[in-house]
Formats: structure tokens, C-alpha cells, sequence
């Protein structure tokens, strides 16, 4: 039989190892879930067509990421999305600001991009943005391309 | 004639049936009483610490090769696919939600049941088979507290601790396989997988899904053995119950942990 202290010694090595693992991939794995929920103020901005956008997406200004969508809702009144976003108390944007739903790549998922505007206030917590763009939609660019091509065909 | 043959096949039939449930029934006996006599494996925690050595420790070099080996070929077949939609980037997405999710518990599980479960399995049928449970008896030990609960509680711990290491580790082998070798960007790889991974939904149901494969394992393994036809050829076909039994166990465990965790996500 082993001795104890050598069995003790690697069983704490092995439990040490195990924990690090776990460490690892709660903090480093799955690093965004944490550091999204910490410190930042809302924003809510209304689209008419939010196409397949995740709550939790990112949202980005100039490609850097600066909050996620918090929430995403159905305004029964006005009919249309209402996207809550929570962005990072760092940065500070215009209450001109615009938002865009964009797509990473050709099939990447979609995120919120904001554009500056020039006002001199900053947006504050709870502001809802007054310019957006919706998402493309696929089935509606390609509708509009054949009712295009067909309109081109009647003139000549 | 005819129904008289029709007769003796659901004999046959109900005599399995019954047997199982009998078996059923035993191993959930032995199990609460394997957990109302667990106190002295903490209080004597010395000989869970000595299992723990055994399932846990020993099984860390196969556990940690074919993590490595798995990551690597999640890495190598997930680029390839990937690459054709123009997303290699999200190979790192690929290979870590594989891992937390599924692979990194299950494959760690099967090892787990074929490394240690069949040495549990084989250690308590021959302890058995040479009396030495019966001895212990003799001096008013009880076999079940002093061998049993200890083994479980040791795979218990383990199992988890071995899952999450897969997890990491395998990981590593898809970022050695992406980045170092392929050339996908690091920062991409690694954000993209920060991004998609979530710490409740993916992690922590993850090691949920460690710890009922490691009581299902060692339970069965434990059971199995104390079960076992105390002869040379009991011990050996116990030892083969414990790795299929657990095997299927886990997939069928795995499958109905799923249905309910992932469940319109």
C-alpha cells in the first residue's frame, strides 16, 4: 500500500487540477456571460423588422463591441420590436445616435451596430433611439429585384 | 401443442422480466443503504481520499490523451466543414459547445466506466469471491460502509472533476489544431467561443450532467461487484455487466438530461 502523505499529495494535485478546469471554463470558456451582466445602462430602440436577432447578441460601434441586447419585445401598440440594449457604462454615445441590425458575414449571426450622431448630450439610461434601420430581409430584397427586373421589362 | 409452446415463451418471458425487476429492486435497496451508511466515509474521509487516488488520479493520463485526441479531431473535421460557409472563425464556437455539452461529460463517463467502474466491479466480486466481505462481517464491520459507500463517494467526486478536464483539455487540443496548426486567428477563435458559450446553459449543466454519470457509474459498478457470483467466472461476467450496463446507462441518461436542459434554447 501507498504511503498516506504521497496519496494525499496526489489526490489534492488531482483535485487542484480538476478545480482549474472548472475555473477555466467558467471564466475563460465562457468569459462574455460575466462580464456582460456587470456595468452598463439600457437603451431601447424600436425596429420594424428585427429579422432573427438573439437576445444576448452584440452590440457594436464601429466593429468594437460595446453592450448586448438585453430584451427584445413586441410593442402591441405600435407594432413593432422593442429591443433593449445594455451598453457599457465606458462609452458614451450621442442622442443622435443611430442603430442598425447588421449581419457578421453572409450567414454570421446578427448584431445591433450604433452609429454616432453629432448632438452634444449623451444618451442616458432608459433614452430610446430615434433613428433605426431593420434588419434585411432576404425574401424581401429578393421581391423587390424581380418586381425591378419586371418593371424593366414593361418599358421596353 | 402449439399453445403450450406459446406457453413456455412467456414463461421465459415473465422469468426475465421478474428478474430484472427483482435486480431493480436490490440495487435501489443497496443504494439507500450504501447512503444512510456514508458516514464513515467522511468521517474516516482517509479511505475516500484512497478511492479518489484510484478512480480519479489513475484515470488522469487516459482521460487527459484522448481529451486531447478528441479536441484535435473536433478541431481538424469542424474547420473543414466550417470552411466551405466561409465561418472558420466559429470552429473555436464548435469545439467548446461539443465539449461542454456533450463530449466532454459523456466520452470522460464511458472512459470513467471502462478505467475505473469494471476495477470496482472486479476489486469487490474477488473480495467476495476470497471471503474477505464475509470476514469483515465476522468482526462487525460492516462491508458496505467500509468498502462500498467509500468506492461510490470516491467515483461521485471524481467523475465531475474529470469531466471538467476533458472539457479543458480537449479545448486546448482544438485550439492547438485550429490556431497553431491551420492558422484560424487566436483572437477569433477564442472570442467568438466567449461569445457563444454561456456559464449556466452550457458549463454548469455540463458538470450536472458529470455528476449523475459518475452516481449511475459507480453505483452500478459498486452494486455489480457486491452482487457478483463469488467464483472466478461471476467476478468476470459482473465486471462485463458493469461496462455495458453503465455504458448504456450514460447514453440513455445523456439523451433524457438533454431533452430537459436544451429544450427549445
Amino acid at each position: 500500500m501507498m504511503i498516506r502523505k504521497a496519496l494525499d499529495l496526489w489526490v489534492g494535485f488531482f483535485v487542484a487540477l480538476g478545480a482549474g478546469a472548472i475555473l477555466f471554463l467558467a471564466l475563460w470558456v465562457a468569459s462574455s456571460a460575466t462580464l456582460a451582466a456587470a456595468d452598463g445602462y439600457e437603451v431601447k430602440a424600436n425596429f420594424g423588422n428585427i429579422g432573427g436577432l438573439k437576445v444576448r447578441a452584440p452590440v457594436k460601434s464601429a466593429g468594437v463591441v460595446v453592450g448586448r441586447v438585453a430584451d427584445i419585445r413586441f410593442d402591441n401598440e405600435s407594432f413593432e420590436a422593442v429591443v433593449t440594449m445594455n451598453v457599457d457604462r465606458r462609452y458614451a454615445f450621442p442622442k443622435d445616435t443611430s442603430a442598425k441590425i447588421l449581419t457578421s458575414g453572409l450567414l454570421g449571426e446578427q448584431y445591433i451596430g450604433l452609429a454616432a450622431g453629432g448632438d452634444t448630450v449623451n444618451l442616458k439610461d432608459g433614452d430610446t433611439l430615434k433613428l433605426t434601420q431593420s434588419a434585411l430581409v432576404l425574401e424581401n430584397l429578393i421581391g423587390q429585384f424581380l418586381y425591378n427586373k419586371a418593371a424593366e421589362g414593361d418599358k421596353k | 401443442m402449439m399453445l403450450a409452446r406459446v406457453a413456455t415463451l412467456l414463461e421465459a418471458l415473465g422469468a426475465r422480466v421478474n428478474g430484472m425487476v427483482v435486480r431493480l429492486g436490490l440495487a435501489s435497496r443497496f443504494f439507500w443503504l450504501m447512503l444512510r451508511l456514508s458516514g464513515t466515509s467522511f468521517r474516516r474521509f482517509h479511505l475516500t481520499v484512497r478511492e479518489i487516488y484510484f478512480t480519479g488520479v489513475l484515470s488522469l493520463v487516459i482521460i487527459a490523451v484522448s481529451a486531447l485526441f478528441v479536441g484535435m479531431v473536433l478541431g481538424l473535421q469542424g474547420y473543414e466543414t466550417l470552411v466551405r460557409y466561409g465561418s472558420a472563425d466559429a470552429v473555436g464556437t464548435l469545439v467548446a459547445l461539443s465539449l461542454t455539452r456533450e463530449l466532454g461529460p459523456v466520452v470522460a463517463a464511458l472512459l470513467f466506466a471502462s478505467r475505473a467502474g469494471s476495477a470496482i466491479t472486479a476489486e469487490i466480486g474477488l473480495m467476495k469471491a476470497t471471503e474477505q466481505l464475509a470476514a469483515m462481517e465476522m468482526m462487525a464491520v460492516d462491508p458496505i460502509a467500509r468498502v462500498a459507500a467509500p468506492r461510490f463517494w470516491g467515483g461521485v467526486i471524481s467523475m465531475p472533476l474529470l469531466a471538467a478536464l476533458f472539457s479543458a483539455i480537449g479545448i486546448f487540443g482544438g485550439y492547438l489544431i485550429a490556431v497553431e496548426l491551420i492558422g484560424v486567428d487566436a483572437g477569433a477563435f477564442w472570442s467568438q467561443m466567449q461569445g457563444a458559450v454561456d456559464l449556466h446553459q452550457d458549463i454548469v449543466n455540463g458538470i450536472i450532467k458529470s455528476v449523475v454519470f459518475g452516481v449511475a457509474v459507480t453505483w452500478i459498478a459498486v452494486f455489480e461487484g457486491y452482487d457478483a457470483v463469488p467464483t472466478a467466472e461471476g467476478v468476470s461476467r459482473a465486471t462485463t455487466r458493469t461496462v455495458v450496463t453503465s455504458s448504456l446507462a450514460i447514453l440513455a441518461l445523456d439523451f433524457v438530461l438533454t431533452a430537459f436542459m436544451f429544450r427549445g434554447s
